[in-house]
């Protein structure tokens, strides 16, 4: 039996109210929310932090693969998994695979994980983007998705695997070339005509191979990238609307490539024992997923819940958001832009740079951050233990905001963090707002991209208030 | 093993400095030409005489060809030197032990900085060096307001007292600055004008940051038995220190941001150097690194000056004016001075130079019987700086 060993759900900490969009154009926007990824957010980052928490929630199983899947990645040619391999500290004999450009590559690695052996972490992130007033602008949503899938054998399993089917068909609905920062859409009832069979072919083939009913669906899940469709499928399938889990689109927003997944842990952290899970993704084609909660998924405590996350966001305002997804260029201090980063720099630093992990002098006890050969304390050389600080909280010891250094997004709030096990680091923080930062403020890490030059991301750790 | 100091062994025969401030018209070359023919000429000696150069930049040219090219000096030694902030007093130091070692007769310190070219606000440091990209991108001014909100808790200094502290410690630099012809800010500013600009960085405003501008300065060093062949009023050195921190600070949770312990080791040690026991009673003056006002402040408590969270009632006192017991930066020092980085410790100098030999304007020309004068650097942030401190004085012991 395979199945789901944990899940992570990252939703980003800010929110777009959607009626400042026709507050400002005269038209777009709509009712609600939708989560935004900070401009120092990417795909990549958002999918480091939902692996983080899943791989938290996984108690011993160590992943033998990690499959990426988004529809905005944040390099093409290079691999972006490589970055959340680094950040996990996964092992070198781990590959770590992207599977990039389409949608459809986040509900497609999942059911291939289920379907395969071994453990595989499996990631799904997205951050979409659409032209002022547009329904996709408003409509999206950021967030990532991760899950630890594996057997019985590789530890306690909160959902096992029924089986799945797909239904696949060339047509043009959604499209975007590379280098397009928005994606086009056809009318709408056309997709609209060619999902739902679609959908209702993928839904009976996989009941039947699950042996199943559709009365024993405890929890449907639809989404896609074609939301009338989806609703509209939604109500044939014969499922009860009590029994529909909220797609979260007036809060977050769909996120694409992550949502199936996103959503399926949501329903995850309400479900009990026993309880039928079915997961429809709508994406040149439709792929249909069963699951079955098991007894372990009520001792199951994520790691940190989609829930709280939604319920936790902070405001955000539409100029802020406009710049940050590049729509608007602000003004920028009147300081140098910083240099590309050094590969071979960065080469050598890879432990610290992307896993935040220091040292430990083994005779002082003195923790070294960013790790270093000769102790601060007692001057011992070359006796020090990595010492893994990513998942170590900190305390804001004094702190600065600076109007007048370079940022994708001034003023740069930074402080003087001391941490749990006794290190300090002076480190930017991030998901916050310049007056709402005290000393004495409880912190947690973060994985971010401080900038990126020369068409290299210079991904680093940050710090963020610890929230809910 | 120890640090012995060359007391009394060399001595300050001229000095030059140009004005600071925007050189739109003059590059590098024409404020080296400036300050080196002034310091020649008050040493009454001409360019060919000099046996060895040191130059201080930090950003401003590479290698001693930067001194040697455009003063079109022949088969002379020249050293380019660089240490942040504590550039021009690290040639300084250079310069005079090659001639307390006897290995030259003559010597000459130089540094010179031209920062306005970069189009930019504030410093911009030059260093290309290849990183990983994890080092903070701050500027200066955000990591020196972290001492003031520090300071403040740890003493019982509240918000309004502090501010009041800071403006006081610019408006003192302000008022000497307006007393002075070389300063690139020659105006008096109010305390309230300072409190009411713009804010840069945490709580620091405009007016509590240093001026940043171009300039040059020089001085002429000899074995202090030759002194006499060049002037009747030479300067002696006394004590010359200086510490590269480790950046423990960074790393260090007991650090707390209200103290320099770079700049502590460097006073004790140059204290130590030139027999200073109690700095506050026998300086005439100090000129000190008042990048930022709250530099000034703990400066102030590092150096000796005040006890440890008395400094700020000794500002508000008036210790420190000008026709205080203890003048700081009667030139103006960097806040209205200006800070062209590899020119300002030999700027400070300069200023001891004049105020020693009673050659200060009268208008800041300090009235004392006192013949010690204290020139202090830092370079770098609070938890991670180096930091210079020089005596000099105008009698021999």
């Amino acid at each position: 039996m395979r199945g789901i060993i944990s899940a992570g759900g990252y939703v980003p900490y800010r929110r777009l109210d959607r009626s400042q969009v026709a507050a400002t154009f005269g038209s777009g926007g709509g009712r609600g929310t939708r989560a935004v990824a900070s401009y120092d957010e990417d795909t990549t980052t958002m999918g480091v932090e939902a692996a983080r928490l899943a791989l938290r929630g996984a108690a011993g199983a160590r992943p033998e693969a990690l499959w990426f899947a988004t529809a905005n990645p944040a390099y093409l040619e290079k691999t972006n998994a490589t970055a959340i391999h680094a950040a996990l500290r996964l092992g070198q004999s781990v590959p770590a695979l992207d599977a990039g450009g389409a949608v459809r590559s986040g509900p497609g690695t999942l059911r291939a994980a289920l379907d395969h052996t071994g453990v595989v972490l499996v990631v799904a992130s997205d951050l979409r983007i659409g032209l002022p007033t547009s329904a996709d602008e408003s409509g999206g949503g950021d967030g990532a998705a991760a899950f630890v899938i594996g057997d019985e054998s590789h530890g306690p399993m909160i959902a096992e695997y029924l089986g799945s089917a797909s239904a696949t068909e060339e047509f043009v609905d959604r499209w975007r070339l590379p280098g397009e920062p928005v994606a086009k859409q056809w009318e709408e009832r056309f997709g609209e005509t060619k999902y739902v069979p679609l959908g209702e072919q993928a839904w009976n083939d996989a009941l039947k191979t699950a042996e199943l009913t559709t009365e024993a669906v405890d929890h449907l899940v639809v989404t896609g990238v074609h939301p009338r469709a989806a609703r509209s499928l939604s109500g044939r399938l014969g499922v009860d609307k009590e029994k529909v889990v909220d797609d979260l689109a007036g809060t977050v927003g769909n996120t694409g490539t992550a949502h199936p997944a996103l959503l399926l842990i949501s329903a995850l952290e309400s479900a009990s024992p026993g309880d039928v899970i079915a997961v429809v993704a709508l994406a040149d084609g439709v792929d249909v997923l069963l699951l079955r909660a098991t007894d372990a998924v009520t001792s199951y405590e994520p790691a940190r819940a989609v829930a709280d996350q939604v319920a936790n966001g902070g405001e955000l305002p539409y100029g802020k958001f406009l710049a940050w997804r590049q729509m608007v260029t602000i003004d920028p201090p009147r300081r140098p832009e910083p240099e590309r980063i050094s590969a071979a720099v960065a080469g050598r630093t890879d432990d610290w740079k992307y896993a935040f992990v220091g040292s430990r002098d083994r005779a002082s006890g003195a923790l070294h951050l960013p790790p270093a050969r000769v102790s601060r304390e007692g001057g011992a050389q070359d006796d020090m233990e990595p010492a893994p600080m990513s998942d170590v909280a900190g305390t804001i010891a004094t702190f600065t905001v600076d109007r007048i250094a370079y940022s994708p997004s001034p003023p740069i709030v930074f402080a003087i963090v001391d941490f749990d096990d006794g290190g300090r680091l002076p480190v930017e923080l991030t998901d916050v707002d310049a007056d709402g930062v005290k000393m004495g403020d409880r912190v947690e890490l973060t994985f971010r991209k401080l900038f990126t030059a020369d068409g290299i991301h210079n991904y680093f750790w940050k710090a963020r208030p610890i929230r809910a | 093993m120890g640090s012995h100091g060359i007391k009394d062994q060399v001595a300050i025969v001229g000095a030059g400095c140009t004005r600071f401030g925007e050189h739109w018209d003059k590059g590098p070359d024409d404020l080296l030409i400036e300050s080196s023919n002034e310091a020649l000429a008050s040493a009454g000696v001409g360019k060919h005489d000099i046996d060895a150069f040191w130059l201080g930049t930090a950003m401003s040219g590479m290698s001693g060809m930067t001194v040697a090219r455009p003063l079109q000096l022949e088969n002379k030694p020249v050293t380019r030197v660089e240490n942040f902030c504590a550039t021009g007093s690290e040639a300084l130091r250079g310069a005079a032990y090659a001639v307390a070692s006897g290995a030259y007769d003559i010597a000459m310190a130089i540094g010179v900085e031209k920062v306005k070219d970069s189009g930019y606000q504030g410093l911009v440091g030059a260093s290309k060096t290849p990183t990983d990209g994890t080092g903070r991108t701050l500027t200066a001014a955000a990591m020196f307001a972290m001492c003031a909100p520090a300071y403040g808790k740890k003493y019982g200094v509240d918000d309004a007292q502090m501010r009041d502290v800071l403006a006081h410690i610019s408006w003192k630099n302000h008022y000497n600055g307006a007393r002075n012809p070389r300063a690139q800010f020659r105006k008096e500013v109010t305390t309230e004008a300072i409190c009411a600009s713009p804010i840069m960085a945490g709580d620091l405003r405009v007016f509590d940051c240093s001026g940043v501008a171009d300039g040059s300065a020089a001085v002429i060093v000899v074995r202090a038995e030759d002194a006499s062949k060049y002037t009747d009023k030479p300067v002696y050195v006394k004590g010359l220190s200086f510490v590269a921190g480790n950046a423990s600070g960074n790393a260090d949770p007991d650090y707390d941001y209200t103290a320099f312990p770079e700049i502590e080791a460097a006073g004790r040690d140059a204290y130590a150097q030139a027999g200073v026991t109690d700095p506050r009673r026998e300086l005439a003056m100090a000129e000190v690194h008042d990048c930022f006002t709250p530099a000034e402040l703990l400066i102030m408590e590092d150096l000796g000056f005040a006890e440890r969270g008395g400094a700020w009632k000794e500002v508000l006192a008036g210790t420190y004016d000008l026709r205080g017991d203890l003048p700081i930066n009667p030139d103006g020092g960097l806040k209205s001075f200006g800070h062209p980085v590899g020119a300002s410790g030999l700027r400070m100098l300069f200023e001891a130079w004049l105020q020693l030999r009673k050659e200060a304007p009268p208008e800041r020309q300090i009235d004392t019987d006192r013949t010690l004068a204290l020139t202090h650097n830092l370079g770098g942030y609070p938890g991670e700086m180096v930091s210079f401190v020089g005596i000099v004085g105008s009698e021999k012991d």
